[in-house]
Order: structure tokens, then C-alpha cells, then sequence
């Protein structure tokens, strides 16, 4: 048996380099491995008309104020987030000027920040990039409330300082007829914890990649999801985990449930563990709840391990229905089906919409599933 | 004068599962009266239709019931759905209850006792209720945080069943093989839970179990013996001595051609 030489420069499997070029990014064709989740007739609509149509960026309080808006290559823009994909690209060139959100060094905020992203075009492409830099020492909550109608492309690009402790909630929650895509990813400075939390519940098509890596050795990423994916709906969440330096720790834990003919989900949860990454410890789930007939749940881990000296890696994925024992036992206690569904669907939620920390948005969030049950089983 | 409840009255019940091969007739013709204040065993070997019985007295639907009645104080219960009967005042506790994930003990207690009652218990006094029956039960407070039987063990499981007999107090338990699996200590608190409850004196108890032991903690006013799907003898609590000592092979004998 030979041994072949040692990978000293090694390309992800998974992941190609991104670009900020259109040219390198060409229109998907959905053969793309990238693409070929997502429904062509939902991503095509979005490439015909690009005129621009304009988003509505509101930051409410005060506990936060806007700092200069950076270029491509001004500031932290551009050092973290390099497009993956066309959407990524696209919002990338249309947005000249990004809005930028800086925490300051040691600001600690019991309060979240609330950012309100509205779209409300009735044609055209609304595009955005948004940048968060918590610096050292800092401690935050970063509510993101996207809604309204139309097409959205948004990029968020989040730097966490040493010993930062940022949490970002991206609140997906869109009228009928709305598409979101974009690229959020963030980089995790030593001693830092990050937490992104993407909840996706309306519009027509919500397609996000979700990124991290890591700027020093030990850093900490937990990315949360839930989803609630109704007829017709398309759901897609593409996590990439990127461990590029050692003693660093991820965590994934993504939930959805999936009601009515054509709800489709996608979630693809990609963690890179590179050669020099040692001691690093990452787990991922996917589980997903089908609550109806004619639904389609795809569920994809992949772990690139590129060395063995880890403290742990690991994945599980999981679609199961809403099953006859379960309601069996519910309605033996009292409850009638609906009721039944109903702790269930809140149970299968509940640990992970608690980890918002907000208890008005969470509470917001468990009422608007329950009205997404309540309109299913109508 | 109000009329003495008339018990939960088992009249000829035939049941049947869908099989590959067709319906399968499981229960062949089950007569049995359970009067308020009561305890009956129903004894037999595996695969003779016990827990069938369980199951289709609370309406599960992979039972289909082709004839015969079942009347609670009255009241016919096989054409009710599963959460009416409960309602009726039915309980089933199960062999193997289910996992609920993410739904503490508590809420699901709460929300059991409201759909029971049709409405909320004052949260005050039914929190302390709940850690009452729990202590009972020896089950620490922070049981009720758990998520319903994820991770129990199986007494935790059995024990938690006996929680809920205590707190929704129905009029008729059905105890399906709730001494399984349990060792001895838990099967001593489980019996003394099931024995507060048949305390109360105008509840009626239906245990069913395969084996004798549990009779030395819980005495039954009548022992049934059940055969390929029915009832193949009946007796005094001295019928449960004697199965202990010659098990059931001589009415296994009876039936088989």
C-alpha cells in the first residue's frame, strides 16, 4: 500500500471559493450543485426583472446608532463575506454603500437591537448588506425582522470581536408571493461567542446560507433554525461551518415542520474541519416534523474531516411524522386532535425559539406557529 | 335518590386488526361488568388479547370493534372518539407510553386535567397538587420540567402513568401490564398509588397483568382469566393463587384444537 502525499493546500470539496464577479457566478441553471434544491421556476423570476426596488431599513431605539456605511474594501466589508452564489453577488454589487452596525468595545445591551428590513414592490429586485461588528468585550442582540413583499437579496456580514457574545435573529416572516435569498456569515475572533438564530416562516421562496469561520483558535458558533414550511412553500438553509483554526466549537441544531401539498424543505448543513483545526468540536441536526400528506423534507449533513485530532464530530438528521402513537396518547389524556398537534408542533419548537431570548418575539413567534397550525388543519 | 352508577359494562365485544391476510379476529365475544369501587385482574398468557382489549376499550384505531357494547355508567363508548371516552371518564394507563418531546410533565398535566374538565385548574393550588402526586410517587419536583417520557426509565414511565391516575381521577382506570418491567421497590409505590386511587371507593380498576405478583400488592375482587380472546374462567382472588402455582397452560390446552 502506498500513502499519497499529504494535502498541504486543500480546496474544500464543498465549498469552492466565492467571488465578487457576476461573470464568475453564472445564472443557475438547477444542475448546479448549489442550485439543484431550489425550484428553477422560483429562482428564474428573479433574474428577469432587476430593476432596483427600494428596502426599508429601520432601526428602532436607541441603545444602537448607525456608523459610516462601508464600500466594498472600506472597513471590515468584504474581509469576511465573499459571495457564494449570484444572489450573493448581485446584492453585493447593488448595494454601494452598506448600512453598518457597530457594538462597541464592553457595550453590554440587556435589550435587543431591532432592525426592521421591509420590502414593498410589487416589481424589481430589492437588494442589501448589512455589516454588525461587535467589538471585544461586547454583549448583544441583533433583531433582524424581515416582511413585506417582493424579491429580497440580502447579505449580512457579522465580525465578532475577542470575547464578544453576539446573538443575530433573522426573522423570515414574508407575505405570499415573497423571495428571500441571500448570504449571512460571520467570523468568530477567539474567546467569542456567536449565535445565529434563523427563523423562516413566510413568503413563497426563502433561501439562506448561512456561514461561519473563525479568526483565531477557540472560538464558539451555535447556529439555531426553525422553519414552519406550508404548501407550495420552498424552505431551503445551507449552513457552512468552516474550521480553519484549532480548539474552535459549532453547533447546529435546525428544526422544521412541513404542512400541506408541495411544502418543501432543504437543509444542507456542510462543516469543513481542515487540517490544522485540531481540537475543535462540531454536531449537527436537522430534525423535521411532517404534519401532512404530499410534503418533501431533504436533509443533507456533510462533515470534510481533514484531521483526526478533534475533540468530536458528529451529525444526525431526522424526518419523522406527526405519528399515530403520539396523538394516540394525547387523545387518550382529553385532547382532540387539533390540540394535540398543537403541543406537539410547540414542543418540537419550544427549546429552540427559547434560545431567542426575547420573550415578546418569542412568545410573537410560538402565536404565529400556532396560527400556521390552526390554517393547516382548518 | 340518584341512581348507583351501572360500572363500565363489557357486552360481547368482538375486535378485529387489519392484517396482510385480511381482518384478524383478536377478541371473540368479551363479557365483563366493573362496577364503581371495584378491582378486577384480568389474567392471561401472552398474545391472548389483553392488551387488545385495553386498546379498544379507549379507542385506539387500529382496533376496529365489529359487535358488541361498551356502556360507561350508561353511556356507549364505542361509537365515541378516543378523547371522548376519555373525557366519559376512561383512562388507559399504557404498557409503553409515548414520547412527547419538548412538552414538559407539567404542561402536559395541566393541559390533560383542562381538556378533562373543560377547564384551566387555578394554577396555584393544582402547582402544589402536582408536586404532591409526584411526591407521591417519588418522583422529585424537577420531574415536572422533563420532557413527557423522553429519557424515563421504565419505572419512570409506570410511575409517571400512576402521576396522571392521581391527578385526573377518572371513574374507570384501565391498567394495562403496569407492573411490567418494574422492580420491586417501584412496583411497591405504584401499587400503593393504585390502591389510594380504588380507595376513594366508587372508582373502578381493570389490571391487566401477566403475572401474579402484583396481586400481593393490589387484591382484586375478581380474577379473569383470558384466552385467545375471551374470557375463559372467573373468579375470587384464590383464582390468582392457583394460577400462580399451575399457570395457564390447562386453559391454553382448551383451546387449542
Amino acid at each position: 500500500m502506498t500513502v499519497g502525499p499529504v494535502e498541504t493546500h486543500t480546496v474544500s470539496h464543498l465549498h469552492p471559493p466565492g467571488s465578487f464577479a457576476l461573470d464568475d457566478h453564472p445564472e443557475p441553471s438547477g444542475r448546479e450543485e448549489i442550485w439543484r434544491f431550489t425550484p428553477l421556476r422560483l429562482i428564474q423570476p428573479i433574474f428577469q426583472d432587476q430593476s432596483p426596488a427600494p428596502v426599508e431599513l429601520t432601526l428602532a431605539g436607541d441603545q444602537a446608532g448607525w456608523a459610516e456605511p462601508l464600500a466594498l474594501g472600506q472597513g471590515v466589508r468584504g474581509q469576511i463575506l465573499t459571495p457564494v452564489d449570484r444572489v450573493a453577488a448581485l446584492a453585493s454589487a447593488r448595494v454601494a454603500q452598506a448600512s453598518h452596525l457597530v457594538l462597541p468595545a464592553g457595550l453590554k445591551l440587556d435589550q435587543p437591537i431591532r432592525l426592521d428590513l421591509t420590502v414593498a414592490a410589487s416589481s424589481g429586485l430589492a437588494a442589501n448588506h448589512l455589516v454588525i461588528e461587535a467589538e471585544a468585550g461586547s454583549r448583544a442582540t441583533v433583531l433582524l425582522r424581515h416582511g413585506g413583499r417582493g424579491v429580497y437579496l440580502g447579505n449580512v456580514e457579522i465580525r465578532v470581536g475577542p470575547q464578544a457574545e453576539l446573538t443575530v435573529v433573522s426573522i423570515q416572516d414574508w407575505d405570499p408571493g415573497a423571495s428571500h435569498l441571500g448570504q449571512h456569515e460571520a467570523q468568530v475572533a477567539p474567546g467569542a461567542s456567536y449565535r445565529h438564530i434563523a427563523v423562516s416562516l413566510g413568503g413563497d421562496l426563502i433561501r439562506l446560507q448561512n456561514n461561519v469561520s473563525y479568526s483565531g483558535a477557540g472560538g464558539s458558533a451555535e447556529l439555531y433554525g426553525v422553519y414552519f414550511c406550508d404548501a407550495g412553500q420552498h424552505i431551503e438553509h445551507r449552513l457552512f461551518v468552516d474550521h480553519n483554526h484549532p480548539k474552535g466549537k459549532s453547533l447546529a441544531d435546525y428544526r422544521g415542520a412541513l404542512q400541506g401539498r408541495g411544502a418543501r424543505s432543504v437543509w444542507v448543513g456542510d462543516v469543513l474541519i481542515r487540517a490544522r483545526a485540531q481540537g475543535i468540536e462540531t454536531y449537527e441536526s436537522n430534525k423535521n416534523l411532517v404534519l401532512s400528506e404530499g410534503c418533501r423534507a431533504d436533509s443533507v449533513p456533510n462533515l470534510e474531516i481533514e484531521t483526526g485530532d478533534i475533540v468530536g464530530a458528529g451529525h444526525s438528521a431526522s424526518t419523522g411524522r406527526f405519528d399515530d402513537e403520539q396523538l394516540f396518547y394525547l387523545r387518550s389524556r382529553g385532547l382532540d386532535p387539533k390540540e394535540a398537534r398543537r403541543l406537539v408542533v410547540r414542543g418540537f419548537f419550544a427549546q429552540l425559539i427559547a434560545r431567542v431570548g426575547v420573550p415578546d418575539v418569542e412568545q410573537a413567534l410560538m402565536a404565529k406557529i400556532d396560527r400556521e397550525l390552526a390554517a393547516g388543519s382548518a | 335518590m340518584t341512581d348507583q352508577p351501572s360500572g363500565l359494562e363489557i357486552t360481547d365485544l368482538h375486535v378485529s386488526v387489519e392484517t396482510e391476510q385480511g381482518p384478524k379476529a383478536i377478541l371473540k365475544g368479551v363479557d365483563l361488568v366493573l362496577k364503581p369501587g371495584q378491582i378486577h385482574a384480568i389474567m392471561g398468557p401472552n398474545g391472548s388479547g389483553k392488551s387488545t382489549l385495553a386498546y379498544s376499550l379507549a379507542g385506539h384505531p387500529k382496533y376496529k370493534i365489529t359487535s358488541g357494547s361498551v356502556r360507561l355508567d350508561g353511556l356507549e363508548l364505542t361509537d365515541l372518539s378516543v378523547e371522548r371516552r376519555a373525557q366519559a371518564g376512561l383512562f388507559l394507563a399504557m404498557q409503553y407510553p409515548v414520547e412527547v418531546p419538548g412538552v414538559s410533565v407539567s404542561n402536559f398535566l395541566r393541559t390533560a386535567r383542562t381538556a378533562l374538565s373543560g377547564q384551566a385548574p387555578p394554577l396555584r393550588g393544582w402547582v402544589k397538587q402536582v408536586d404532591q402526586a409526584l411526591g407521591r410517587m417519588q418522583l422529585d419536583g424537577e420531574f415536572s420540567g422533563r420532557s413527557v417520557n423522553e429519557g424515563f426509565s421504565g419505572g419512570e414511565k409506570k410511575r409517571h402513568e400512576i402521576v396522571q391516575l392521581d391527578l385526573l381521577n377518572p371513574k374507570y382506570a384501565i391498567l394495562d401490564e403496569t407492573d411490567s418491567g418494574l422492580d420491586i421497590d417501584a412496583l411497591r409505590v405504584v401499587s400503593e398509588g393504585v390502591n389510594r386511587y380504588a380507595a376513594q371507593g366508587d372508582r373502578g380498576v381493570l389490571l391487566i397483568t401477566h403475572y401474579t405478583r402484583i396481586l400481593r400488592h393490589i387484591k382484586p375482587d375478581f380474577v379473569h382469566v383470558f384466552v385467545d380472546g375471551r374470557i375463559a374462567q372467573e373468579g375470587g382472588p384464590d383464582l390468582a393463587e392457583e394460577l400462580e402455582k399451575s399457570g395457564y397452560e390447562k386453559y391454553l390446552r382448551a383451546v387449542t384444537p
